[in-house]
């Protein structure tokens, strides 16, 4: 599914003392199947842009499309239950969002409000689970009873069972472990890639963008500040610095050897094995 | 000589006694003046530990001692005294509607007359960069801006630690330099133990030792340089070394000596600087 954002502005409690725009003409293409990071400063308006992607905020200006659904200032959108059920929104710290008795009943709490049959819905469970990686046993268990991770797991499941086209991650691995933190990206990276999502990560890991992001969109005071492909972007530290976002350190550092060596090494998506390889033969030659 | 300022003899905890053992006969000491990082994977029993140090928690076995006290319902008020703590969440730490109320609030709980409450709230401010602030609603801060008013009210009770709960984990990275910048500094200016949980194992470099947690257990203690040799060991116990340590670590393995283990870019690059000029 394709997504658009026309000159979309949003703007909290207006003509009351404490109207404040979070948004402000915005536009914005995100191409179906594509993976985009969106980063910014807290303030910067992200929270604000990802809920207008399910319709949680109407734009108080412009117009957005998503699929074939379009959002507008002046139209309400008569399928909105359509739209939620194609966009799946993992917000921050989703296990707070965990009601019910049991974990199965929480991750087909979803489907089942859209009307799902049940046969399906079990079906749904399972593979929602085995995404997530948990274990089955831990269906019938109270999801209380689970650790913060596995709490995690299961509420994103929740979000899986629906089968959405688009999902919208708000700063999915924050307060994990290192370890949790990038088994969390490979899985929705692999989600990604085999259920052929549309994946929007909003995040303040440069090195997350880096690594899964096809493009990557800088927000800053609620308006587009920068573009482009990671790669590409991240190398201009002095805009990044402007906003007060750092490069990442893998690139950081390369600026740093070629200041110290004079050897220029291109950022290339190398692992930090190749990284170390590439170093070691230009040492040996120069 | 006085005694180590924060003692854990053979502890053991469980939240319940159908529940398994979060913490298992877990020894370590504390020196004044000490910078201790905590890290462990989630669930391995670091905040259990810093919750037993005031309090808040009791252990089911062993003893806890802080400054020379044990820690119990008859010690828990003057060892509170002793022990300031910053939560994760900026949001669930405030009390007052003004940032001055907020830090008078412990000083009025332990009874400060008001001329001295005034002058340590001033001070306190200073110290973390906030006393632009003293007038605004804590709720409208950012949240680096929260967490060092957080910092500020424990610094206010003098304590002679500050244990930091993950305290940088849900802020956005300028908000986190924030925090890591006003820590740093205080360690340079007063002489307090800090005891920073975290995640991030950049927050650690900058602590004189590292107490590694594995599922209750203390597996390691270590200087962060020593730490970093461990990368397969900590990759297994669902940790990881910083990206100058795996860097270094590589270089290693294809044959670029380096003499010692770098803890940042400059290091790193000065070792293979020595590197290239003695090819």
């Amino acid at each position: 599914m394709d997504i658009s954002f026309k000159n979309v502005s949003y703007t909290y409690q207006p003509n009351t003392p404490f109207e404040f725009t979070a948004i402000q003409d915005l536009s914005i293409d995100i191409n179906s199947r594509s993976f985009v990071a969106i980063i910014g400063h807290t303030g910067s308006g992200k929270s604000t842009l990802i809920q207008h992607l399910n319709g949680l905020l109407h734009p108080t200006k412009g117009e957005i499309t998503v699929g074939r659904f379009t959002l507008s200032a002046n139209q309400k959108l008569k399928e909105m239950k359509e739209l939620r059920r194609n966009v799946g929104v993992v917000f921050q710290y989703p296990e707070h969002q965990l009601f019910e008795e049991t974990v199965a009943k929480d991750i087909a709490f979803g489907p089942k409000n859209f009307g799902v049959e049940q046969e399906e819905i079990g079906r749904r469970v399972d593979q929602a689970i085995k995404f997530v990686q948990l274990p089955e046993a831990l269906l019938e268990r109270s999801p209380f009873d689970l650790s913060g991770g596995q709490m995690r797991r299961a509420s994103i499941a929740g979000v899986l069972a629906m089968n959405p086209q688009i999902l919208v991650l708000d700063e999915p691995t924050a307060g994990l472990d290192p370890r949790g933190q990038e088994d969390m990206m490979e899985m929705f990276y692999k989600l990604h890639q085999e259920k052929q999502l549309t994946t929007i990560l909003v995040t303040h890991s440069m090195e997350d963008a880096l690594k899964y992001a096809d493009k990557v969109i800088i927000l800053n005071n609620g308006t587009k500040y920068m573009e482009g492909v990671p790669a590409e972007l991240f190398l201009d530290k002095q805009a990044l610095k402007k906003v007060q976002l750092d490069v990442p350190e893998v690139i950081e550092f390369l600026f740093e050897f070629e200041r110290k060596f004079g050897v220029s090494l291109p950022y290339q998506k190398q692992s930090v094995s190749e990284l170390a390889t590439e170093i070691a033969d230009r040492l040996k030659r120069s | 000589m006085s005694g180590p300022l924060i003692e854990f003899q053979n502890v053991s905890f469980r939240y319940g006694e159908d529940q398994p053992w979060v913490l298992k006969n877990v020894n370590f000491t504390i020196g004044e003046g000490e910078s201790i990082a905590i890290i462990g994977h989630n669930g391995s029993g670091k905040s259990t530990i810093a919750k037993l140090i005031n309090g808040l928690l009791s252990p089911q076995a062993g003893k806890i001692f802080v400054d020379g006290m044990r820690v119990n319902e008859k010690n828990i008020w003057a060892v509170r005294k002793s022990v300031g703590m910053v939560f994760q969440n900026p949001d669930n730490q405030f009390v007052g509607t003004t940032v001055r109320d907020d830090i008078a609030f412990g000083l009025e709980n332990r009874g400060i007359p008001r001329e001295e409450m005034i002058r340590r709230i001033e001070e306190c401010l200073t110290v973390v960069n906030m006393s632009d602030y003293v007038q605004h609603e804590p709720h409208r801060l950012s949240g680096g801006q929260k967490q060092r008013v957080a910092i500020a009210g424990v610094l206010a009770i003098l304590p002679k630690v500050i244990i930091l709960d993950e305290a940088t984990s849900m802020l956005d990275p300028k908000g986190r330099s924030e925090i890591v910048d006003t820590v740093s500094a205080l360690k340079n200016n007063r002489h307090m133990s800090f005891i920073t949980i975290t995640h991030d194992l950049n927050e650690i470099i900058h602590a004189d030792r590292v107490i590694v947690m594995n599922d209750g257990e203390l597996w390691l203690e270590a200087t962060p340089r020593q730490l970093f040799t461990k990368k397969d060991e900590l990759v297994q116990i669902g940790l990881n070394i910083p990206f100058v340590a795996r860097l270094a670590e590589e270089l290693t393995r294809v044959g670029v000596e380096l003499e010692k283990h770098p803890l940042n870019h400059e290091e790193l690059l000065e070792e293979l600087w020595t590197y290239h000029s003695k090819m």
